[in-house]
């Protein structure tokens, strides 16, 4: 006789189901839809539910958390305004391809479509900025959506899920099974690459007089960064990340020549421009990457890997694609790459030639600032940060200039360390991811770097970050503008700061007070060492630090849009010849 | 240039709209789309006629392949293939040369007068969509009601089918 199952009310199946894919926190904020799901969490001490003070800040708590584990972020909200709400932070996981599973209530099945009190299309809303959604139509099909819901999230290139419940199957009842394997005919992520393509690929790489190699999040994402390592040290080839792969190959050995793209090192983006033969892993040349693409790379035959057949030759033509998971690829590469680095030789003097002209880009110290400033540079924060964490830290950021100082100076040396949203750019990221990778991480130092303009956006989740116990370190770099704005308005506007400048700011020290935390204000560059020292020693709190910065500092060096990889501009004062 | 996609996607609510969505959001052209259950009715078969350079169109089949509901994806302009739309247009006749025309017409195309009454007709032609423009662009515009279009179907002529 088989074992009889248990029979179980849709809420129930929603807790154990979450319960057997082994996850441990839901982000989430209750609402009529999901009173049912509400009241059996209440019932259940497996899954730790996260009160956030507004749905964005769940979204984004769950996708630092995914970004910073490799593990799906869950989230629960609800109907209608609980939907829309989640919008924002679903679209940013979406542009990053980040695992999250975010289930939002609906009304009962028969008021579906009645325009019913909070009601919105959640799968039609939601549609464009998903990875995949699923309406739940019977309470029997509940365990296997939630279970192709994580698979769907996890696999291939991942992405957001969303799952609609309607209220009336949460009351429902059925059989409760959580299936092991889920099996899709509409749905198999290629894994291994191509043998043939691999071998041509690594006759090419290994005929390379200047080769460039240029990864991306994929490498993160498929955690592939020892290999990528053991790819990038077997042919001592530069190495360039994109904004979302920092980390992924250390950022302090002499191999890497920092970022590339619009705020790239000049270094990273001259070598691109000159390079024979660019190795593109798990990257998928955004246009803040390529510059003017009819300008991109126009010496190199390309190689890229990538696991999402749409992302090759989306935006530039390539000589050799390879579909497969990048881990699978590399490692593939690597056992040609070392029985065959011999062939290494042919090239040598060529490819010391190449470093000497790269060593000599890198020497006009493209991202020199003025070290001397009284007024505090917000480069200098970040610097002093890197230096009193040991590189080690979690790093979140929002969106702007702040984000790309800390790219820039903010050496990562491991992967998923560095949390930004670099896709869709979305200000208000920072704070509630660096809560969500805290409590992952409840012993790891975390901080957001962010601006007065980005911070304001999600500030209400200083109230989860009390309720949990999150203490993460908030370093806003204040210059009293929405900084990128101002730089863009300087530079393209003739200096019309329109509606840029922030007028009546809250005072951050006291805002952090009234919300539980410390507060610092920090107005000279003498204070800023001390300063960081004493919030990394407050070990239990969370600390605002308000650095009032420079106003006119811009983020370079900088390509102009419509321009090529060769033609950055250093800064106000230095011109390239 | 001109190209017939062949999908195959999970007959489920929405799934329609994933690949309506798709066209709109990256900007691709759709002329034409026409979509019904398989003899398997957990699937649908849907003919979509797009134009594109050859980058775009390998854009689109990518994309369409991207989409978890998509079961398979066939760019049928690499086959042999053959392509058939319906019409059913309705004409009326305003003087006896009309009836003739019309009678003369239709024979022309290998149409089809479905119904008469009075002087409306009815007319249904099963073709290729260029025999069906030039049809109607050979009928005087006055004569023509409604016209409706079933959007190409389209199928290889190959031994082989596309499957799951």
């Amino acid at each position: 006789m088989p074992e009889k199952k248990e029979i179980l009310r849709g809420a129930e199946i929603f807790c154990r189901a979450l319960k057997d894919e082994g996850v441990k926190h839901l982000f989430g904020y209750p609402g009529g839809a999901v009173l049912h799901i509400y009241d059996a969490l209440y019932k259940q001490n497996d899954v730790e539910h996260i009160l956030v003070r507004h749905e964005q800040g769940a979204t984004h708590a769950a996708d630092g958390y995914a970004r910073a584990t490799g593990k799906p972020g869950v989230v629960l909200v609800t109907s209608g305004p609980g939907a829309t709400n989640a919008i924002t932070g679903i679209a940013t996981a979406h542009m990053d391809s980040i695992p999250l599973v975010v289930f939002t209530g609906q009304v009962p099945r028969k008021m579906i479509g009645n325009d019913a009190f909070q009601e919105v299309d959640s799968i039609g809303i939601t549609r464009p900025c998903v990875k995949h959604n699923f309406l739940v139509n019977d309470v029997k099909t509940l365990a296997t959506i939630i279970k192709k819901a994580f698979y769907v999230a996890t696999s291939g290139r991942p992405g957001p899920v969303v799952v609609d419940i309607p209220k009336d199957v949460t009351a429902d009842s059925c059989e409760y099974e959580y299936p092991e394997n889920i099996n899709m005919r509409s749905y198999s992520p290629v894994i291994k690459g191509h043998s043939g393509q691999i071998k041509k690929a690594s006759k090419l790489i290994l005929s390379a007089k200047k080769p460039m190699i240029y990864s991306g999040g994929g490498v993160i994402l498929g955690e592939a960064s020892k290999e990528l390592t053991e790819f990038t040290r077997i042919l001592n080839y530069p190495i360039t990340n994109t904004l979302m792969g920092l980390g992924a190959y250390p950022a302090t050995d002499q191999q890497f020549i920092g970022m590339l793209g619009m705020h790239g090192t000049y270094e990273a983006n001259m070598a691109m421009h000159n390079c024979d033969v660019l190795v593109a892993i798990g990257a998928r040349f955004d246009d803040r990457v390529t510059g003017d693409l009819e300008k991109f790379c126009p010496y190199a035959k390309i190689i890229h890997i990538d696991v999402d057949p749409s992302s090759i030759a989306k935006n530039v033509p390539v000589d050799i694609p390879i579909v497969g998971d990048v881990k699978h690829v590399l490692k593939d590469l690597n056992k040609i790459l070392n029985s065959e680095k011999n062939k290494l030789d042919e090239n040598r003097n060529e490819l010391e030639l190449w470093w000497k002209q790269i060593r000599e880009w890198a020497s006009i110290d493209c991202l020199k600032y003025d070290r001397t400033s009284s007024i505090i540079k917000p480069q200098y924060v970040v610097e002093k940060l890197w230096e009193l964490t040991n590189g080690d830290a979690y790093i979140t950021s929002d969106v702007g200039q702040h984000q790309m100082w800390a790219a820039q100076f903010y050496k990562f040396d491991k992967p998923r360390r560095w949390i930004n949203s670099g896709g869709l750019g979305t200000m208000g990221f920072g704070l509630p991811s660096a809560m969500g990778v805290k409590l992952a991480f409840p012993n790891e130092t975390v901080a957001c770097i962010t601006g007065e303009a980005s911070l304001v956006m999600c500030i209400q989740e200083l109230s989860t970050c009390l309720q949990y116990g999150t203490p993460i370190k908030i370093i806003n770099l204040n210059n009293r503008y929405m900084g990128m704005v101002r730089q863009w308005q300087e530079f393209f506007y003739s200096g019309r700061y329109s509606h840029s400048y922030m007028e009546a700011l809250p005072d951050f020290v006291k805002m952090a007070e009234s919300y539980g935390h410390e507060g610092i204000r920090i107005e000279k560059s003498d204070d800023v060492e001390n300063a960081l020292k004493e919030a990394l020693s407050m070990k239990d709190k969370t600390v605002i630090m308000d650095f009032i910065t420079d106003q006119t500092e811009n983020v370079y060096p900088m390509i102009a849009s419509g321009k090529g990889h060769h033609e950055m501009h250093l800064s106000s004062e230095r011109e390239l010849a | 240039m001109r190209h017939i996609i062949s999908l195959l996607l999970e007959n489920e609510a929405g799934s329609l709209s994933r690949v309506s969505g798709l066209f709109s959001a990256r900007a691709f052209n759709i002329e034409s789309l026409s979509v019904a259950p398989t003899e398997d009715p957990t699937m649908s078969r849907l003919t979509l006629v797009t134009t594109g350079s050859d980058a775009i169109v390998e854009q689109i089949t990518k994309q369409l392949n991207k989409l978890v509901d998509v079961i398979k994806v066939v760019d049928l302009n690499e086959y042999e293939h053959i392509e058939r739309e319906l019409l059913l247009i309705k004409l009326v006749a305003e003087v006896k040369e009309d009836h003739d025309a019309i009678k003369r017409i239709v024979d022309t195309f290998y149409g089809r007068i479905v119904n008469v009454n009075d002087n409306l007709y009815t007319i249904e032609i099963t073709d290729t969509c260029e025999k069906i423009d030039a049809f109607i662009t050979t009928l005087d515009d006055r004569l023509i009601l409604e016209v409706v279009r079933s959007g190409a179907l389209a199928i290889s002529l190959s031994d082989k089918a596309i499957q799951s």
